[in-house]
């Protein structure tokens, strides 16, 4: 496949706060029509670095550039960024469509031109009738839709989206997503959307970037990710199952013991040596009742505990020595019941 | 009237509401009225019965002083909104080494007395100041060579120096509450800087840049003691003249038109702005306000902040540097001695203001004067709270009645200082109401001065609360009076302090009203300095300056103990 135009790159950028570094040169890029998500826990900067990106804050070190070009030299209103804030940050003296026209205003369009395409932006996030309503007397997925609508009226060359969802409800938050999506896939418009909150990642991202320590810890699709976290702290923060300690008892095919058992784990490192320490991740799903013990190894024993409803399936946790394996089940099964539970093949994962 | 009949919830929530405004207005209103209202009706019927004997008016007796009032107000309000906003501008968007002690020293000046800005000004550029006694020490003239006190300048720059810190403090809260985010989004949207001011940051802060530009404008309006002693005979506002008419020419009637027209001007400004500005109390969260201010990052703004600071401090200290060291340094013979005197270090006038003299103006040492202010200052803060902290909850909830008692309460910033001091000494001297040597006349006469003020601080910030946080306090088992205390008084804590600051400062350096209503046997500092002022000699000189340093460090120790005293952890909200 032809290699995609990059149009964003962020270099070594390096950010602190207090004392505290909070940016610690992270670097990626960003394609053409692609909508990357920032993912990372509350407090690793990804507000920052999208303030950095749009200008509104100096980097330390290290440089964004915007189709090869350092934008250092570039004022925030010269960078044709569009930014969708945290708490939408909505002018509280303007009603709906001044808002929304703001930027056309600032691009000093006819006032025809800029009437009619704030309107239109408006329609595009489905407010067309509040065009004259006071933005203070808005609901929050109204305040969300009215900031969509100002950052994308005025066609910026990328989209910035600060935890665009962040206080709505699921219901709402369902929706907006499919809109957003949507409307992004419409435009083409490269877009950053940052967020703490991996199933809103997984919903709208093409590409994923992991934001931990400052840096930029695992990238890839959302399903290269899912298939290989890399990190521990990765399949952690995405809560992709349990991490066991196991060490090393035979090294090809690979065979690791740990407290829940012999395990297999896949592995695309290389090579261990016997009696090396090993993180593993058990995945939740899927899996296999075993009645007998036949299999020396993937099987776990363990008591039932917690077995709550989910609609379509039951999850219930395995208590296993120390460790507690969630996963899903067709029928109930009592609590207390000892049970072995066949792990399948990819469902061990070798992450060091 | 029938539709708003038919919304019965919401009929019935806002009657409630103003039932409960009306309690917390009654005790502030029947102050007004009081002492206030009834003074002032007092001195209308007198000056009303005595018009009928009175000789023609001339009009240039009232116009000339008024004309002058109006353009001097405007000329020095335009002057300090050109210092005090990019001075708002850098307290409160930027961080920098010393700000905690510039903006104590930038309200200093403010809460100074009219006297001790006029004998710093003197200090530093009078006939006997700094500069003159330096140049005719290196020129070998005999006559100052600077012209500064009796002109113009003087009150437009005593006015600069005494207002800057309204701006800083009304316009620069407001600006530090105002959510970064905004221009951040005016920004990115394309907006330039200017434009993101223009379009953002002026219309939200147009409240507080009214509210202060009213502040401002209403204070240089009715200026009394810095165009009195700084200005000279040449240049009478109204409210000199009122005094001048009042005092030394014993022209009642005059005295009483003069007056009638001030209020009625400052009427009409206060209905004005009461008309321009529906308050939008933009209700942003007030943590924004540690997030908003970060350390000058680019060159450019840090060679502002460093220019402004730098005209801030030359400013602002010069004049109080200069009477400090003034009041200190022996420069010239005192009265005893005629032979010449070697320059050099003395303490001899302070020295002075312990002892009492035979020949001297008071009956006790002049230092019994701080004591004496002490005490009026501290009945003042209690009054003015007391009064002040209901009215402000009640306004907090915008109502048609609350706007009109809002008016009222502003009245007596406008009214001058001298009328409320005649109003005190012709409507409180007889039964039913004779206070006259009642020792709570001074700080009532105070309270009336700082209760404007004292509303004015608590109400922006008790009104920026959003309502949900009471309302969550309410479900969570709080009576109305824990709802206050819980989430209404944490919240406004800094402004109650700062209020307090205000209601002492202007008590300590009260003097338009206190003139009038002080016993001569206990003079607050402010008289004293104006008496020694009047006097002639170096000596009398000295101790003017000496009071006015000790005043001055007062206001200080006071300023400072006000911010220590904020309930502990809502400091930093």
């Amino acid at each position: 496949m032809r290699e995609v135009s990059t149009v964003l790159e962020v270099r070594e950028v390096w950010k602190s706060y207090e004392g505290a570094s909070l940016l610690r040169g992270i670097s990626f890029r960003l394609a053409h029509g692609e909508t990357a998500c920032l993912l990372g826990p509350s407090g690793s900067g990804k507000s920052t670095l999208l303030r950095i990106i749009a200008g509104l804050e100096p980097a330390e070190a290290g440089q964004v550039l915007w189709e090869g070009e350092d934008l250092a030299p570039v004022a925030p209103h010269a960078r044709g960024f569009g930014l969708m804030f945290q708490e939408y940050a909505l002018f509280p003296h303007r009603s709906v469509l001044e808002n929304v026209a703001f930027g056309l205003r600032m691009q000093n369009l006819p006032k025809a031109e800029t009437e009619i395409r704030a309107r239109e932006a408006l329609a595009r996030v489905g407010l067309a009738d509040f065009s004259q309503r006071k933005v203070t007397d808005l609901s929050g997925g109204e305040q969300q839709r009215v900031a969509l609508a100002r950052a994308l009226a005025p066609r910026p060359r990328l989209l910035m989206l600060d935890e665009p969802l962040g206080s709505l409800d699921r219901g709402l938050r369902d929706q907006l997503l499919a809109d957003l999506r949507r409307i992004l896939a419409l435009d083409g418009t490269p877009a950053l959307y940052v967020t703490h909150d991996q199933e809103e990642a997984l919903a709208i991202a093409d590409r994923l970037l992991l934001i931990h320590d400052g840096q930029v810890q695992r990238s890839g699709t959302p399903a290269e990710v899912y298939a290989d976290p890399g990190e521990a702290w990765v399949a952690q923060f995405l809560d992709m199952g349990t991490l066991v300690q196991a060490r090393v008892i035979r090294s090809s095919p690979l065979r690791a013991q740990s407290e829940l058992g012999i395990l297999a784990p896949r592995c695309t490192h290389t090579h261990h040596a016997v009696g090396v320490n090993l993180t593993l991740l058990v995945r939740r799903a899927p899996l296999t009742i075993e009645r007998t013990a036949r299999r020396r190894y993937n099987v776990v024993c363990g008591i039932v505990q917690e077995v709550s409803f989910r609609g379509d399936s039951y999850r219930a946790t395995l208590n296993s020595s120390t460790y507690r394996l969630p996963f899903d089940l067709t029928h109930p099964v009592a609590p207390g019941t000892a049970l072995s539970i066949h792990l399948a093949p990819e469902a061990v994962l070798c992450l060091t | 009237m029938m539709v708003r009949a038919a919304r019965v919830p919401q009929a019935s929530l806002g009657a409630g509401g103003s039932r409960r405004s009306f309690l917390l207005l009654v005790l502030p209103l029947a102050f007004l009225a009081l002492f206030f209202f009834y003074p002032l009706f007092t001195i209308l019927r007198l000056s009303l019965s005595a018009a009928g004997e009175a000789q023609p008016l001339a009009l240039s007796s009232v116009f000339r002083p008024l004309g002058f009032t109006l353009w001097q107000a405007a000329l020095s309000t335009l002057l300090t909104f050109m210092v005090g906003l990019p001075g708002a501008y850098l307290f409160a968007r930027f961080e920098f080494p010393g700000k905690r002690v510039l903006r104590a020293l930038t309200t200093l000046p403010f809460v100074l007395p009219t006297v001790v800005v006029a004998v710093a000004f003197n200090a530093l550029l009078g006939p006997r100041g700094w500069l003159n006694l330096g140049l005719m020490a290196l020129s070998g003239a005999s006559v100052p060579p600077i012209q500064f006190i009796n002109t113009l300048w003087a009150i437009l720059a005593a006015h600069v120096f005494y207002n800057t810190a309204v701006v800083l403090r009304l316009v620069g809260n407001a600006w530090a509450h105002l959510d970064p985010r905004l221009v951040h989004a005016a920004r990115v949207l394309g907006a330039s800087p200017w434009r993101a001011w223009r379009e953002v940051t002026l219309p939200l802060l147009r409240p507080s840049i009214v509210a202060a530009l009213v502040l401002v404008f209403l204070f240089d309006f009715s200026s009394f003691g810095v165009v009195l002693m700084l200005g000279g005979p040449r240049f009478a506002t109204l409210e000199v003249a009122i005094y001048t008419q009042a005092l030394h020419l014993l022209n009642l009637p005059l005295a009483a038109l003069l007056s009638l027209i001030q209020i009625a001007c400052t009427l009409t400004l206060t209905t004005l702005y009461a008309r321009l500005a529906p308050r939008v109390s933009s209700p942003s969260a007030p943590r924004a306000a540690q997030e908003a201010s970060q350390r000058p990052a680019t060159p450019r703004q840090r060679l502002a902040a460093v220019a402004l600071v730098g005209l801030l401090l030359v400013l602002l200290v010069a004049p109080l540097a200069a009477l400090a060291a003034r009041s200190i340094a022996r420069l010239e013979p005192d009265r005893a001695q005629r032979t010449s005197v070697s320059a050099g270090l003395t303490l001899s006038y302070y020295r002075e203001l312990f002892v009492n003299r035979h020949e001297a103006l008071f009956y006790v040492p002049p230092i019994a004067a701080v004591r004496n202010s002490l005490g009026y200052a501290v009945a003042t803060v209690i009054i003015a709270l007391a009064l002040g902290l209901p009215a402000a909850s009640a306004l907090a909830r915008t109502s048609r009645f609350g706007r009109q008692v809002d008016a009222l309460l502003m009245l007596p910033l406008g009214t001058s200082a001298v009328t409320l001091g005649l109003g005190f000494v012709v409507a409180l001297d007889s039964p039913p109401l004779d206070l006259r040597a009642s020792p709570l006349l001074v700080p009532l006469a105070h309270s009336l001065v700082a209760l404007p003020f004292v509303v004015r601080t608590l109400q922006p910030a008790l009104a920026s609360i959003p309502e949900r946080l009471r309302m969550a306090a309410a479900t969570l088992g709080a009576s109305p009076w824990r709802v206050w205390r819980e989430v209404d008084l944490p919240i406004v804590a800094r402004a109650v302090s700062v209020a307090a600051a205000f209601a002492f400062t202007i008590s300590m350096g009260e003097f338009g009203a206190t003139s009038l209503v002080a016993r001569p046997e206990y003079p607050t500092v402010p008289i004293a300095i104006f008496r020694f002022l009047s006097q002639p000699g170096a000596l009398n000189y000295g101790q003017a300056l000496a009071m006015a340093t000790l005043l001055m460090g007062l206001t200080l120790a006071g300023i400072l103990v006000i911010e220590r005293l904020r309930l502990p952890g809502v400091g930093e909200f």
